[in-house]
């Protein structure tokens, strides 16, 4: 780490640094797109994780975390600017495609627009929202923003700020739909977007040549609503985020409270959270499995992938009490113990699963229509899944190793032996066949552990007010769908400062734009099918 | 009068005061016996073929999904063919939040149903807003923009209590008229301003 | 041996032109004939609904409909009530007439060919010399209906639908054209008793082997995606274009639609029996007296429906096994294998016809 600041300070001697388990390094604006461009070409961040929006009363900006691809260090930055009124900050956009969205949603919820930055439209918020709604002065009036059931204006065009080569500001109009062209509205209800997503897509006959995403059908405002919680309080949107992941996203504040805080997690607690991650993610699977063979039109599929992952609702029921939203990991443990049965039944689901899975195959995998439907369809390169941010299994299947749970190990994945599936084709198959293959290792990892499980406390004596150190953490976990961040600024009070959530679908939708087009409609489907994106994890 | 439902035993429901009451204000209106068998027959029709529409916003979906999966299947109560076209549909499972941004589209895919159409609010959030009630852009229950007919609360709610909640529909659609006006009509204009 | 359902078609004309002049016999057979097909018609398809959702229960590991009635038979009955009295909404900016004349198109199209398929042994509409060219040119009208619906419509969901509709209709009618025309060779005729008596001494499966079995395969394929189900129910994806060509339809309209669906079903399952499984003929082994008279027992109309049903639940089962085709890989197969394979196939069936290599 030391290594990375020294380059960066010899490259950028106004740099000023502040260590911790990230390196931040903080630059003015001025000098911002030039560090960027040394941190990618130089030193090679690929990837950009997050950009964090950030309110700090006096100035506003943003802190955006780096990780290198090839060794997996992380770096922080942190860019500021004292203009409340009209602020403005270098776009990114052109070293880091993920950049698109992650400036247009800083642009939706704090104002702040990048100079460079193609296409400033809202992302989540109606085009005619007043205010800039985690701006700590937000107006929250409901006379501001009544519920309005007119439909926004649909936009063709969009606004950027250009800067000419002589350093002068120019506001320009760029257009995202020609009239001529025929756009078709892909949701917000529409039974293969998985939730309300809305695509609107350029045809050419049956060739797509173009998507412009549109978010926010579903944004809640968790970002918002977390500022006014006390920590314990937060945890249980994490379970509400993307429902699919719901304990490894609450793995994921947790981790990031803990790593605050500096606790020992008992290693009881360890193993349970281990094992629960990766039921989860075996639900998910199968459930991924149900929803993509019905996009692709198997409808029995559907049935089989839901029977099975009934009987892990059904584990899951007995020890968490519930079938979804489980608010089962707190701060410092677990909420409770698990059930006398849960060993048992899970060691029965382990022998169980295998066998279901050479059914999978046979009826879906292997079918000659199935095949000529995935394979050779949306491919995606390594570079772009780096630079689009397409991390987890979508991730994988191109060739990234981009596994958290083997690059920053967390709970026990440092103990348990497990493969990392990666495949190199990066088209449908390959990312359908990385979920399958997933299914397989997860159930060897809790193979491993579940009949360790040690005796002892399940949680932490923990003081219901819990006050973190004052201080910015980011923590990730590997979700369903690839990396969940969670990004927390203490102030020292018992609220969060602010709490951003990085999501690991939002990347995935920025990616169907290239991915999609010169395909067919129906490929775009398969697509968004093998993708596999939760709505509101996205929109949060 | 006693509404039967096949699946589920009169005594079984919590709330059988209010379908009762639902039916002495409708028999106030009195109706002539040839007209109260077609009803009969109609109701009879309508309430055990009530198709859903493919709507979901967030959690609750998944267990509207499942709702149709083998294990709770609910093929069995004729709700089989949801539509993804709410031209076809008969009610609209409100399954999830409803935020700012949503409110319009799902009230055009309410006015795009055909009559006799439906609401069922399943859980928290389309009840009340639930855990988001504070959010800046979430509604304080979708019964803000629709009539709502049905409230299923949970979070999400089981697909036992979904089944609950579909039959009760299916009681207050058998005790509606066909001939001589819906019964929810007062309701509606109030929450629909027309 | 069967029962020849002409002896009570006569003893009613007969009857009926004792008390009235030949006219008034024959306008009333037509509104007989006419309310029998509706009737037909209307349970077969509350019939064919049932079964389809019964069959794709248990292949999906449920239990289907089984609340309204025993074992859920009434569920269709139910379903048919609800939509004759959902409303059907008017819509703005469409072209009414066509968009109301849609539904309707579809509907007489499948009803016309129900007019010359072979229910039981002289139990028939119309029997002409050209039966089964009517069939075909009738069963086609169907996409002009399904193509209007979706340009009507003023919706881009339903153009789409409509317009891959069109290409796959036009498409396969060429496939089901070329294998029926394969059996014409075979049976030397058109007409429809002229084929089914021809497999008198065993069904054209058997006796035509191997391009009637190819010809039969081909039919099966292209006669599912001439109903549109799938794999090939490209027209009304559920998971791309919402519903497809009828998204904007609803009430009874809507139920046109679907009960066409079904009714073609019927159809194509008809005809494929009518042509390679010997229509309502019995199962007969030349030489195996004492079966054949086993056989000739079950009274014809059964065997013609046993048949039928039979093949609608091998579409039913391709329906729900297998994953949609894309619409480039649909036409690929039909332009790229199947119309070569049948041309040749065709070609087989001629040499064997003239030399008299059948059984």
């Amino acid at each position: 780490m030391a290594n990375i600041q020294q380059e960066i300070s010899s490259f950028l001697p106004e740099a000023t640094f502040v260590e911790g388990t990230i390196l931040e390094v903080s630059v003015p604006d001025a000098k911002w797109h030039d560090l960027a461009l040394y941190l990618h070409d130089k030193l090679h961040f690929d990837y950009l994780v997050s950009i964090v929006g950030m309110d700090w009363g006096e100035t506003m900006g943003c802190v955006y975390y780096f990780t290198c691809t090839a060794d997996n260090s992380q770096v922080s930055v942190k860019v500021e600017t004292a203009d409340r009124e009209n602020p403005l900050l270098h776009s990114v956009t052109d070293l880091w495609k993920s950049a698109y969205l992650y400036e247009r949603e800083v642009y939706d919820f704090y104002g702040i627009r990048f100079i460079n930055h193609p296409d400033m439209r809202r992302l989540f918020l109606r085009n005619d929202w007043v205010g800039y709604p985690l701006r700590k002065d937000y107006n929250a009036d409901p006379e501001v923003n009544p519920i309005r059931l007119e439909h926004e204006a649909v936009d063709d065009t969009t606004h950027a700020i250009v800067e000419t080569p002589d350093g002068k500001l120019e506001e320009r109009t760029n257009t995202i739909f020609a009239p001529e062209e025929f756009v078709v509205n892909i949701g917000p209800q529409h039974p293969a977007t998985h939730g309300v997503l809305r695509l609107r897509t350029s045809l050419d006959g049956e060739i797509v040549k173009k998507i412009d995403v549109y978010c926010g059908y579903v944004h809640r405002g968790i970002e918002k609503l977390c500022e006014s919680l006390t920590y314990p309080q937060t945890l249980h949107f994490a379970d509400r985020l993307d429902y699919m992941s719901a304990q490894q996203n609450r793995h994921a504040v947790c981790l990031c409270i803990e790593d605050a805080l500096r606790l020992e997690i008992p290693a009881r607690a360890q193993y349970v959270r281990t094992i629960m991650d990766e039921l989860m993610r075996i639900s998910s699977h199968l459930l991924f499995y149900a929803t993509f063979c019905m996009d692709l039109g198997a409808t029995t599929a559907f049935f089989y992938g839901f029977r099975d992952r009934e009987k892990i609702l059904d584990i899951f029921e007995e020890t968490c009490g519930a079938r979804m939203t489980f608010n089962y990991y707190t701060i410092g443990g677990l909420m409770a113990d698990i059930h006398p049965d849960f060993q048992r039944k899970v060691k029965e689901f382990c022998a169980y699963l295998p066998g279901m899975l050479k059914d999978y195959h046979t009826l879906f995998t292997g079918n000659v229509i199935a095949q000529q439907r995935m394979k050779g369809v949306g491919l995606l390169s390594r570079e772009d899944a780096i630079s689009y941010g397409i991390a987890g299994p979508s991730g994988r299947a191109s060739g990234w190793a981009c596994d958290v749970r083997k690059n920053h190990p967390y709970a026990l994945y440092d103990q348990v032996e497990f493969k990392e599936i990666v495949r190199t084709e990066g088209d449908v198959f390959a990312r359908y066949m990385v979920r399958m293959d997933e299914i397989l290792e997860s159930i060897h990892i809790i193979e491993q552990l579940i009949d360790n499980i040690p005796e002892g406390d399940y949680a932490l004596k923990m003081k219901p007010i819990i006050k973190l150190p004052e201080g910015r953490y980011f923590r990730q976990v590997e979700a369903s769908r690839g990396p969940l961040g969670i990004f927390i600024e203490s102030h020292g009070d018992k609220y969060p400062y602010r709490l951003k959530i990085n999501s690991a679908c939002l990347p995935l939708v920025g990616g169907l734009d290239p991915m999609c087009r010169g395909g067919k409609i129906a490929d775009l489907i398969a697509i968004g099918g093998s993708l596999d994106y939760v709505i509101p994890d996205m929109d949060r | 009068m006693e509404v039967k439902i096949k699946s589920m035993k009169y005594e079984d429901f919590k709330d059988n005061e209010y379908i009762e009451q639902l039916i002495n204000e409708l028999k106030a209106s009195h109706t002539n016996v040839v007209v109260g068998c077609l009803d009969e027959v109609i109701n009879w029709g309508r309430s055990n073929s009530l198709w859903p529409l493919t709507f979901a916003t967030s959690c609750c979906g998944i267990e509207f999904m499942s709702l149709g999966a083998a294990r709770y299947d609910m093929a069995r109560f004729g709700f089989e063919v949801a539509r993804a076209s709410p031209r076809q549909a008969d009610f609209v499972m409100v399954a999830g939040t409803i935020v700012h941004r949503m409110a319009p589209v799902l009230r055009r895919l309410y006015d795009q149903l055909a009559e006799p159409k439906y609401v069922v609010a399943v859980g928290g959030c389309a009840v009340s807003g639930g855990p988001f009630k504070k959010s800046y852009h979430v509604l304080k229950g979708v019964d803000e923009i629709l009539p709502v007919d049905v409230y299923i609360p949970g979070c999400p709610p089981r697909p036992e209590a979904m089944f609950y909640g579909l039959m009760q529909l299916q009681r207050k659609v058998k005790v509606e008229k066909f001939f001589g006006g819906v019964n929810r009509q007062e309701k509606r204009e109030k929450v629909l301003g027309k | 041996m069967l029962f020849d359902f002409s002896i009570v078609t006569h003893w009613i004309d007969n009857l009926l032109r004792s008390v009235m002049p030949g006219w008034g016999a024959l306008l009333v057979e037509f509104v007989l004939v006419g309310v029998a097909l509706l009737l037909l018609y209307a349970v077969l398809a509350l019939f064919y609904i049932y079964f389809e959702r019964k069959v794709c229960a248990f292949f999906q590991c449920r239990l289907g409909p089984n609340r309204v009635g025993p074992y859920g038979i009434f569920q269709s009955v139910a379903d048919m009530f609800k939509i004759l009295i959902k409303e059907l909404i008017s819509l703005n900016h469409i072209d009414k007439f066509l968009f109301n004349l849609a539904p309707y198109l579809v509907i007489v199209a499948s009803m016309l060919a129900f007019g010359c398929l072979p229910f039981g042994k002289g139990l028939q509409v119309i029997d002409f010399n050209i039966g089964v060219f009517f069939l075909i040119a009738v069963s086609s009208i169907g996409v002009l209906g399904i193509l209007l619906a979706g340009w009507s419509s003023h919706n881009k969901f339903t153009l789409i639908g409509a317009i891959r509709s069109g290409a796959q209709m036009v498409s396969y009618e060429l496939s089901i054209g070329l294998s029926v025309l394969t059996m014409v060779v075979f049976a030397g005729t058109m007409s429809i008793t002229g084929i089914v008596e021809a497999q008198n001494n065993g069904w054209f499966i058997f006796t035509g082997h191997i391009p009637a079995i190819v010809a039969f395969l081909i039919y099966l394929v292209a006669g599912t995606a001439e109903t549109n189900r799938g794999p090939f129910d490209l027209p009304e994806a559920e998971s791309e274009l919402t519903a497809g060509y009828h998204t904007e339809y609803s009430g009874i309209h809507f139920g046109f639609f679907y009960l066409a669906e079904y009714l073609n079903l019927f159809i194509v399952s008809g005809v494929a029996s009518l042509l390679f499984l010997g229509g309502w003929m019995p199962l007969h082994i030349p030489g195996w007296e004492g079966f054949n008279y086993v056989m000739d027992c079950i009274p014809s109309v059964l065997w013609f429906f046993g048949k039928a049903i039979v093949i609608s639940f091998i579409i039913i089962w391709f329906k729900w096994s297998f994953p949609r085709l894309r619409i480039d890989q649909l036409l690929r197969l039909e332009w790229k294998y199947l119309l070569p394979l049948n041309l040749i196939n065709l070609f087989v069936m001629v040499l064997i016809v003239i030399y008299g290599l059948h059984f």
